[in-house]
């Protein structure tokens, strides 16, 4: 909610949602000139303008025996995505990159043919020509039936932004490292049934020939073989063979090492356990005992009866046989299941790239906001992947371990983890420096990890080595080893690993790659990087000793946690973000927010004289918001009343106040814009707000409506915003729905569950239901069951706000303050939902700073000296919401109940749901008509 | 038109901001007994005991053993602090048991079985270490449960209240009765106790619906039709009666108990309390403050309620609290009026605003305006509404706040929300030092 993902384009003006309020057009001269290329579908941010699709996508590639390269799907499954582009040549390039020798076959030394389990390998490339550039993703599938038993595929994304692919390469690498996980479990699987099958055939058809045998043997009585006899005898010696072979074959791929699976949450059988699984996986020890393992074979071995057939000797490999889809290959279940994840995959990243870096940012600060974030975030992906996963390590440690010290140590293993996710990608950089990055406090902590990630590199060594040394690769950028280590960081803040350590690093190793394709990932060519990154990021081609690399990705790794002497630092870092907040959406102001990112880098690289660093992709940076808030200690210590420099509050409110107008304005052109691109629909930036922001945009949309249409929806704002319960009464269901779903948006959560809402109640409302939801949409009916209802309505009526969606009216308390109007102005110019979902979001983000800054200021709720009387405090409780937060009249009650639900969402003990309880005023209510 | 006082939705004086609803009963609650500052236990129809924490809302222990509903509760603290004795409460059910619990381990300490009717009441003695329990015979018990002595088949209705009386007497109310028993251990220091009838008072016209003691030389009777009778302890005459609740034109000072065609639930006593100076009567639907020196009600609310009124209880702060049949709780404070002489006002004016039946009761005691008597009124300061049926009783815990439990099956905590803030906040702190995370600038 902190950012304005809107801001990215302005030279569209698109047709508005809502026709009711289409403003006349700007006059000629003022208008911004419209992108030339502005006909229907192009994407004007395009980079390189020659790109010939008009939007990101996904081919699926196989290079097949028989046809060569060929594409297979793509994501979308539209023409009109791929447009003019040409996917046969494009399939021809990806292909043509294959990394690693897929070496199958009769290994020198070796009896029967063995199975290599091949790794994944991710390499980025480009394509200017085309102007597509893609993130390619190789795997390899097992087909009996095909050369070597393996198909080489790969998916790509393909997009037309080079620094899309660049800057989201570790999330894509993730998540296509999930698909590829999941079709290569199907395929494990079919190709055990298909194992299974031949060996069947094979079977029979050696008790047939052998009864043959033995009949052409009593028939003989000449003593001596006939021709057929012998060639019969050779026929079964290899059926033999082959049944030995593919006996072995099955062995290999059912003792496949299940430690990949630890992330496949498309596993049916098996919960996500990332972290244990990660584990137990990295001991290698393939044939061992792998809790998956039974239910696995199992899983294999029931196979539905199969009447065997006989094998003709020779079955001569022809071409026109057909070879198997990638369907066939892989279950149909898993099929479906990693067209969903590429589906997701493709819902995820499209849109411009700055939209999901700030998309990014701003959920990496939100999570970092973990005393205040529950209020009105999504709660999604807060629970999605918890920040304390990545504190692992010295949560290992023993809970002893005090939380500060573990605060500090805990960047540690971050570093390792982001240097170690890459290095494993480089094949074989050596190791050693991790022992410089943290040789400080916590040794027996960084032993234990090192150790762990030491074995895992090893293994990884080991398993690469066939693939190096096959000569055709040219890069590997990560393999599946990647996930290996990265499994461990997944869980927490997606690290992004500095740039520059990784890219200085491949740069080294760069040396073969004169092929006619440009691998993007090894060596950004100049051109093509901004100057920004120009900048920040050491060419690549300038090989720096490893020393420094690790020094350079120590540099972008999280500053340390803030001591005490860093706690005004957090402050006016705090204050920076108020600000924003406070105004937010105002152009000239929101500079000042990305500024806030950098300043850490900056901060850390001082050194090198680089300065400049373009807007990264979030780093778990500021630790200091973390869980426990060392950041506060500046706070609650040195704050008193009058200290808090309240200018910020008071002064740019009224800023945002005079300038709201038109900020708005010129945020939903901006929006409007730059939602164009992407299809008209904003692109989601994290999978499990991909429904969430269709949501958030009909609610946005809703409760713009309305604003307008109801004169008194403040005192409706403000009875949510209050914690008083809301109910909308009406006869029609949809309606009712519809009012519910535009005031979801102001309430406040109570801890991390479900918003306390409900659409369609049907039944007389309780006490029970106050405590539980403070939003409701109430049927009206004529029945005697609707009487009842009405009369459980009058006489809880003192806890409830009565809208009645039929006759218009509204039954509630008075309200007076600022705050809603600002929140909800019905002649805003706000046209757009999310834009106005945005705009809610910041003025709530703002109220959650004011809220948070009361709960946590210790004198205002605790006496000085012990001798000081209650009423001194209250007195100087009231004077710090009235004139240091400038709130005014029925605003205090808002911020009240939020430091209220703070204050129980911070006291309660985790996993404890602790009893709701329900507060309430005895206000006299008032009924507002239109 | 409801005749009944209403307050608003504005209640500057009402401080329970804030409530917590516990879950757990599945049939109507009826008790709530106060274990010890924190600690309260419930019990009712369903024949379970819950144990609550009355701060936190807490559900301490759950108590399972009877199969049929509670008819009694009582606490037995012990009365030694040295003694280190657990607290016990004793429960009664309609399965003709009697159970003790360990209030601290949530276990069944002992139960009785010996029982030939449903026991009705339970009292403890503290003094004699002894408790009673009131069926169709009464029978005394020491805390290990031994049956000390018991009387002969009183009745089959069986005993409906007990009230523990000076000089090792007890007070039964059976049916229209009150028998006075003499409790003795016999001399030679063995466990031999007798129970002696002393004297059987036959002065209601009517089932006795409530006992109290006001103080250890008054008691106070109530019966179903509405008669007040108020008794010397310690040689059981009757000081005063009061029967006219429901008409106030009778002369207030009339002994003659007067029995109008009403129906008996409008004017039966229903629950009693008291403090030194007052007995609080919940009749009918009313309540009314009858003062012992006065010899008279001093300040009534006569339809203080939509029906009948089934606990009342008084606080510290002159305020009075009442609950009903109709679901709610109602606060009240007696006031004094400085008024003069009063205007004669119509009889049979109400209004809904209440006042009516200050000046109502003002005229009532016009008479005794000569003598510069102050006049008191009830009003209502706040109510509570919450329960969605009959509220049975309550239980003040001072600051901790409420208690209410009721036919829905629910019990709720009514909090002051400002305390409870402030006391969050202190434990925020707290926790926040806790952690580390505090560190004062100082």
């Amino acid at each position: 909610m902190i950012s304005a993902p809107d801001v990215v384009a302005f030279t569209r003006e698109e047709e508005l949602e809502d026709d009711l309020y289409r403003e006349p057009p700007l006059p000629e001269e003022y208008s911004v000139p419209l992108f030339p290329f502005s006909g229907q579908g192009a994407n004007p941010w395009a980079k390189v303008a020659g790109s010939k699709f008009t939007r990101d996508f996904i081919l699926i590639s196989e290079f097949s025996e028989q046809v060569g390269p060929q594409p297979l799907l793509t994501i979308p499954d539209d023409a009109k995505v791929s447009g003019t582009f040409d996917l046969n040549y494009f399939s021809l390039r990806i292909m043509s990159v294959d990394y690693q020798a897929s070496f199958v076959g009769h290994p020198p030394g070796s009896a029967y043919p063995k199975l290599n389990f091949v790794e994944d390998s991710k390499v980025v490339l480009g394509d200017s020509k085309e102007g597509a550039f893609a993130y390619v993703h190789h795997l390899t599938l097992y087909d009996l039936e095909a050369r070597g038993f393996v198909r080489p595929f790969c998916m790509a994304y393909i997009s037309a932004d080079e620094h899309k692919i660049m800057q989201q390469f570790q999330e894509l690498s993730t998540e296509f490292s999930k698909a590829s996980e999941c079709l290569k479990t199907g395929n494990r699987k079919a190709f055990a049934n298909e194992l299974e099958k031949k060996l069947k055939d094979l079977d029979y058809t050696r008790t047939v020939l052998h009864n043959e045998t033995e009949q052409q043997k009593k028939a003989n009585d000449k003593g001596y073989y006939t021709t057929q006899a012998i060639e019969k005898a050779n026929e079964l010696a290899s059926v033999e063979k082959s049944i030995i072979e593919h006996q072995d074959l099955l062995r290999q791929i059912r003792s496949y090492p299940y430690r990949k699976l630890k992330d496949s949450e498309f596993h049916p059988y098996e919960p996500e356990c990332a972290l244990d699984r990660a584990d137990t996986g990295s001991d290698q020890d393939p044939t061992a005992s792998d809790p998956a393992e039974p239910g696995e074979t199992h899983l294999y071995t029931h196979v539905p009866s199969y009447t065997p057939k006989l094998i003709k000797a020779k079955s001569a490999k022809c071409f026109d046989k057909k070879l198997k889809t990638l369907e066939e290959l892989c279950d149909v279940y898993f099929f479906t299941q990693t067209l969903d994840q590429l589906h997701h995959i493709e819902r995820t990243f499209r849109g411009d790239v700055c939209y999901l870096l700030t998309e990014q940012i701003s959920r990496a600060l939100l999570k970092q906001q973990s005393v205040t974030n529950f209020l009105f975030e999504d709660v999604s992906f807060l629970d999605e992947k918890p920040p304390e996963k990545q504190y692992r390590g010295c949560q290992g440690l023993g809970q002893d371990v005090i939380d500060e010290k573990c605060s500090e140590e805990s960047l540690a293993p971050k570093v390792i983890i982001s240097l170690g996710s890459y290095k494993s990608s480089v094949e074989c950089v050596p190791i050693k420096m991790e022992q410089e990055t943290e040789d400080s406090e916590e040794p027996k902590m960084s032993e234990s990890v090192m150790s762990e990630h030491q074995e895992n590199l090893d293994y990884l060594d080991a398993d690469i080595k066939g693939s190096i040394s096959s000569g055709e690769s040219i890069e590997v950028l990560g393999t599946e080893k990647s996930g290996l280590t990265k499994s461990e960081s997944q869980a927490s803040l997606p690290v992004i690993p500095s740039p520059q350590a990784g890219r200085s690093k491949v740069g080294s190793r760069r040396t073969v790659s004169e092929d006619s394709i440009e691998v993007l990932s090894t060596c950004p060519s100049e051109s093509l990087i901004p100057e920004d990154f120009k900048a920040s990021y050491p060419s690549a081609i300038n090989e720096e000793p490893y020393a420094d690399d690790d020094e350079g990705g120590l540099r972008f790794t999280p500053r340390a946690n803030p001591g005490v002497d860093d706690g005004q630092d957090d402050i006016s870092k705090e204050e920076s973000l108020v600000q924003v907040d406070a105004a937010c959406c105002i152009g000239k102001e929101s500079p000042n927010f990305l500024e806030a990112l950098p300043e850490l880098g900056q901060k850390a690289c001082e050194e090198d004289g680089v300065v400049r660093i373009p807007p990264q992709p979030y780093r778990p940076a500021e630790q200091g918001l973390r869980g426990g808030f060392p950041s506060h200690q500046g706070l609650s210590g040195g704050l008193l009343p009058g200290e808090l420099d309240s200018r910020y509050l008071t002064g740019s409110r009224e800023v945002s106040k005079s300038s709201l107008d038109e900020c708005s304005d010129s945020t939903s052109h901006i929006s409007s814009a730059a939602s164009t691109c992407s299809d008209r629909t904003p692109s989601p930036a994290h999978p499990a707000c991909a429904a969430g922001e269709r949501h958030r945009k009909r609610a946005g949309q809703n409760a713009l409506r309305f604003i307008r249409q109801y004169p008194f929806a403040h005192p409706a704002i403000y009875s949510l915003l209050s914690g008083r319960t809301l109910v909308v009464l009406g006869e029609d269901e949809a309606m009712v729905k519809r009012l519910v779903t535009a005031l979801s948006i102001f309430v406040p959560n109570c801890g991390a569950y479900a918003k306390p809402v409900k659409h369609w109640v049907t039944s007389a409302l309780h006490l029970v239901d106050f405590q539980k939801w403070k939003l409701i949409g109430l049927q009206r009916a004529v029945s005697p069951a609707g009487v009842t209802v009405l009369h459980a309505l009058s006489r809880y009526s003192r806890y409830l706000s009565i809208l009645d969606a039929d006759s218009k009216t509204l039954r509630c308390p008075l309200y007076k303050g600022t705050v809603v109007a600002r929140l909800a102005d019905h002649r805003t110019q706000i046209k757009r939902g999310s834009t106005y979902y945005m705009h809610v979001q910041s003025i709530l983000t703002q109220l959650c700073s004011k809220a948070f800054l009361f709960t946590f200021c210790h004198h205002l709720h605790l006496p000085i000296s012990e001798r000081e009387p209650e009423e001194s405090v209250v007195n100087r409780r009231m004077n710090f919401l009235k004139h240091q937060l400038g709130l005014a009249n029925e605003d205090i009650k808002i911020v009240q109940y939020l430091a209220e639900l703070l204050k129980l969402h911070y006291i309660q003990e985790p996993g404890q749901g602790g009893n709701p309880l329900l507060r309430f005023d005895y206000v006299p209510s008032f009924l507002y008509k239109i | 038109k409801s005749s009944v006082q209403t307050i608003g939705e504005e209640q500057i004086q009402n401080p329970y901001t804030e409530l917590l609803v516990l879950k757990g009963h599945q049939d109507i609650v009826r008790f709530l007994v106060q274990i010890d500052d924190y600690r309260f236990a419930s019990a009712g129809d369903d024949g379970v005991i819950f144990l609550w924490n009355a701060q936190t809302g807490e559900k301490l222990y759950e108590l399972h053993g009877h199969t049929h509903k509670i008819t009694a509760i009582a606490p037995f603290s012990s009365s030694d602090v040295t003694e280190e004795k657990p607290d016990l409460i004793i429960t009664a059910s309609a399965d003709r048991t009697v159970i003790v619990w360990d209030c601290a381990s949530g276990r069944q300490v002992q139960k009785v079985s010996c029982f030939h009717s449903t026991v009705k009441c339970l009292t403890v003695l503290q003094r004699l270490n002894v408790w009673l329990s009131g069926g169709s015979d009464l029978c005394v018990w020491n805390r290990k449960l031994d049956l000390l002595c018991k009387t002969s088949h009183l009745t089959d209705a069986g005993i409906s209240a007990l009230v523990e009386l000076p000089k090792n007497c007890v007070a039964a109310a059976v049916g229209k009765e009150l028998i006075i028993f003499r409790l003795s251990a016999s001399n030679n220091g063995s466990e031999v106790w007798n129970i002696l009838e002393v004297k059987r008072l036959v002065d209601h016209q009517d089932n006795i619906s409530s006992l109290v003691s006001v103080n250890d030389l008054t008691f106070v009777t109530g019966s179903y039709l509405g008669e007040l009778i108020v008794w010397d302890a310690l040689d059981w005459t009757k000081q005063a009666s009061e029967c006219n609740f429901w008409d106030s034109s009778v002369h207030p000072d009339v002994q003659t108990e007067i029995k109008l065609s009403q129906s008996p639930h409008e004017s039966s006593v229903q629950h009693l309390a008291s403090d030194e100076e007052c007995v609080f009567a919940a009749v009918g639907k009313g309540i009314y403050v009858y003062n012992l020196q006065m010899k008279r009600v001093i300040a009534c609310q006569r339809t203080a309620h939509d029906s009948s009124v089934l606990h009342i209880e008084k606080l510290p702060n002159r305020q009075l609290i009442s609950c009903s049949e109709d679901g709610s709780v109602r606060i009240w404070e007696l006031r004094e009026k400085q008024q003069l002489p009063a205007e004669p006002v119509p009889t049979g004016f109400f209004n809904m605003w209440g006042f009516g039946r200050a000046n109502k009761q003002a005229n009532q005691a016009a008479k005794k305006m000569q003598e510069n008597t102050p006049v008191y009124f009830l009003e209502l300061v706040g109510d509570l509404i919450g329960h969605s049926s009959a509220v049975q009783m309550f239980l003040y815990f001072g600051e901790l706040g409420l208690a209410t439990c009721s036919a829905d099956h629910l019990i709720i905590l009514w909090k002051d929300g400002e305390r409870e803030s402030s006391l969050r906040s202190l434990t925020l702190f707290q926790k926040l030092a806790q952690n580390g995370d505090l560190q004062l600038k100082l």
